[in-house]
């Protein structure tokens, strides 16, 4: 089993169009969307029904018990997160800077402190118009993205282990942070999705950075290459030694198909769309 | 109106000044570099501005400006080191952390460096102080000036897994001798979003005439609510036939700030590194326009 997954340092490049694709071009694919800060896949495979759902818990939050607490201030001292605030003459937890790494619970003279367990988002395994689907919401606010995706991972490689099939096509998430490395960990491969603009650019190489630190293996795939001349990106990649999987040229069908909430691979005479199919079977060709 | 008559005759006495505005999107790649760059030149005309990247992930803003930078510091975080003749593989250390980040085996005790959080439970509650804590710089802050305005960003590591320190730092250059700081957040509604968020008067959410946008612009609306900031909408990439988001808008009472058409010379322009408002009026007085937009939101 292959499991592939769409990158970008730059959000906003067009990996789940791209992935979206790819789970049509592939056959007896489970589709795995990891970018549970803002997920999106979902909306080009619809219809969309959740077979089953599951509760994640993040990271734990420091509570004060106001009857032990005598507001002796040590746990403002200790903390490093900068997470405990004196408001209204007592002591606060500021629950969104608190990571819940129980120090002020450990120093609390009075016992005062505890960690309460902390629901931060919820994964779900659908059934779409390709097959299965695995998703996950992290809840607005909440942190530890990074193991929510690894959930949504997980869960996703054990139901392509249980249906034997070949390949999960991965929409991974922006960035190059914990959700970003937790969505591409272990994958064959990743393509990785950039535009011909200096943020793009600048993004790529970041992401080729983190990429090689990673030892993943990656391709690079062009979006709306003829918005802006690309030559210098594909000159970066070939002197890089990177392989250049293709060029999608910008497409007002793209943004018709969105709206229509489907990929644009199901509109098969969209220039786009011939880029995509291009694309697949080099990934074909060269890693399969 | 212009906008320095504006500022004179309604702005000045009724709002307090330094203003700090985050700039937000639930989606990526929906235009928060465009309107935070774009932005601070229009109000650094005669305000004293303060533009700060906290994408620290990947930080765009100074791409479109000559900045020149007169500070640099690196950010650390304080991770364990055991002392391997004092430690008794106890394991306490292991027990204790949240992160995962300390292991103790039967030969010794390891650190992942990456998941450390550097909150300092393990050394503070090792019985026999083995264990000593040594700075590690997990990215940059740096600081200078374009020609219109002071500028700040950070960059985070690469292979490090977040920049929520990083934002923290950062924000401290924030200072009430500026009339308006603008912070450029990453995309996605999770920690470092957060950390942007914290402290600030107005949030911008920027969005695009997608179902796609649409979606994410609900979860970062429900953020800022939740969070209790005063904010408005800006449509990138407008296009009238998805009229559910102006839908959505409008049924949620939510002040829309200003809409950008598609415009294939804007898309050019951004990726040539050029602001547009350097580039079309129209725009340009769509910004001051903007501007006033957000001032009326905070009334």
């Amino acid at each position: 089993m292959k499991q592939i997954a769409v990158v970008s340092g730059k959000g906003g490049t067009g990996k789940t169009i791209l992935s979206a694709s790819l789970c049509y071009l592939f056959e007896n694919p489970v589709m795995s969307d990891c970018d549970v800060d803002a997920s999106n896949l979902h909306l080009l495979l619809s219809p969309l029904e959740i077979i089953e759902s599951y509760k994640y818990y993040g990271g734990k939050k420091a509570k004060i018990n106001y009857q032990k607490c005598t507001n002796c201030g040590i746990c403002k001292d200790k903390c490093r997160f900068e997470a405990i605030d004196f408001k209204e003459g007592k002591y606060v937890i500021n629950e969104y800077a608190c990571e819940g790494c129980k120090l002020c619970v450990l120093t609390c003279p009075e016992e005062a402190i505890n960690l309460i367990e902390n629901l931060a988002g919820n994964y779900y395994k659908s059934r779409c118009s390709r097959g299965i689907l695995v998703h996950g919401d992290l809840k607005p606010g909440e942190e530890t993205s990074g193991g929510l995706v690894a959930e949504v991972r997980k869960k996703s490689y054990s139901e392509a282990e249980k249906s034997k099939k070949d390949v999960i096509i991965i929409d991974g998430a922006p960035g190059i942070g914990c959700p970003a490395t937790s969505s591409v960990a272990g994958v064959n491969l990743a393509v990785v999705v950039t535009e011909p603009t200096l943020s793009g650019f600048h993004d790529l190489k970041r992401m080729v950075d983190t990429l090689k630190k990673m030892r993943v293996k990656f391709a690079v795939v062009i979006n709306k290459f003829d918005l802006n001349e690309s030559a210098k990106l594909e000159e970066w990649c070939f002197s890089e030694n990177i392989d250049l999987l293709g060029k999608i040229p910008f497409d007002e069908m793209v943004n018709v198909a969105t709206k229509e909430a489907k990929p644009i691979i199901l509109y098969e005479n969209s220039i786009a769309a011939k880029a995509i199919k291009d694309i697949y079977l080099r990934i074909l060709d060269k890693f399969f | 109106m212009s906008c320095a008559s504006f500022y004179n005759s309604t702005f000045e006495g009724e709002i307090n000044l330094s203003l700090k505005i985050a700039v937000l999107s639930g989606k990526g790649g929906t235009g928060k570099t465009t309107i935070s760059t774009n932005l601070a030149k229009v109000l650094s005309k005669n305000r004293k501005v303060l533009l700060l990247d906290a994408d620290v992930e990947e930080p765009n803003d100074h791409l479109f400006y000559n900045i020149t930078f007169e500070k640099e510091k690196s950010v650390n975080i304080f991770i364990p080191k055991v002392n391997k003749e004092t430690c008794t593989l106890c394991g306490l250390c292991a027990k204790e952390c949240q992160f995962g980040a300390i292991n103790v085996f039967e030969k010794g005790v390891f650190v992942f460096q990456h998941l450390c959080h550097g909150c300092g439970v393990c050394s503070e509650i090792c019985v026999l102080n083995a264990i000593d804590e040594v700075s590690k710089s997990i990215g940059q802050i740096k600081f200078g000036t374009s020609n219109f305005f002071d500028f700040g960003m950070g960059l985070m590591n690469i292979g490090e897994p977040s920049g929520v320190r990083i934002v923290r730092e950062l924000k401290k250059y924030i200072s009430n001798d500026y009339d308006v700081t603008i912070i450029d957040a990453p995309p996605g509604t999770s920690c470092p979003v957060v950390e942007v968020l914290q402290n600030v008067d107005f949030a911008i959410l920027v969005t695009e005439s997608s179902p796609f946008g649409l979606h994410d612009l609900k979860l970062a609306v429900s953020l800022v609510r939740e969070m209790g900031i005063a904010f408005g909408v800006v449509i990138n990439r407008y296009d009238p036939s998805f009229f559910e988001l102006e839908e959505y808008i409008k049924s949620e009472d939510i002040s829309l700030l200003m809409k950008i058409e598609f415009d294939k010379n804007i898309a050019k322009w951004y990726s040539q590194g050029f602001l547009i408002v350097d580039k079309s009026e129209e725009l340009y007085k769509n910004f001051e326009v903007l501007f006033e937009n957000i001032i009326e939101v905070l009334k």
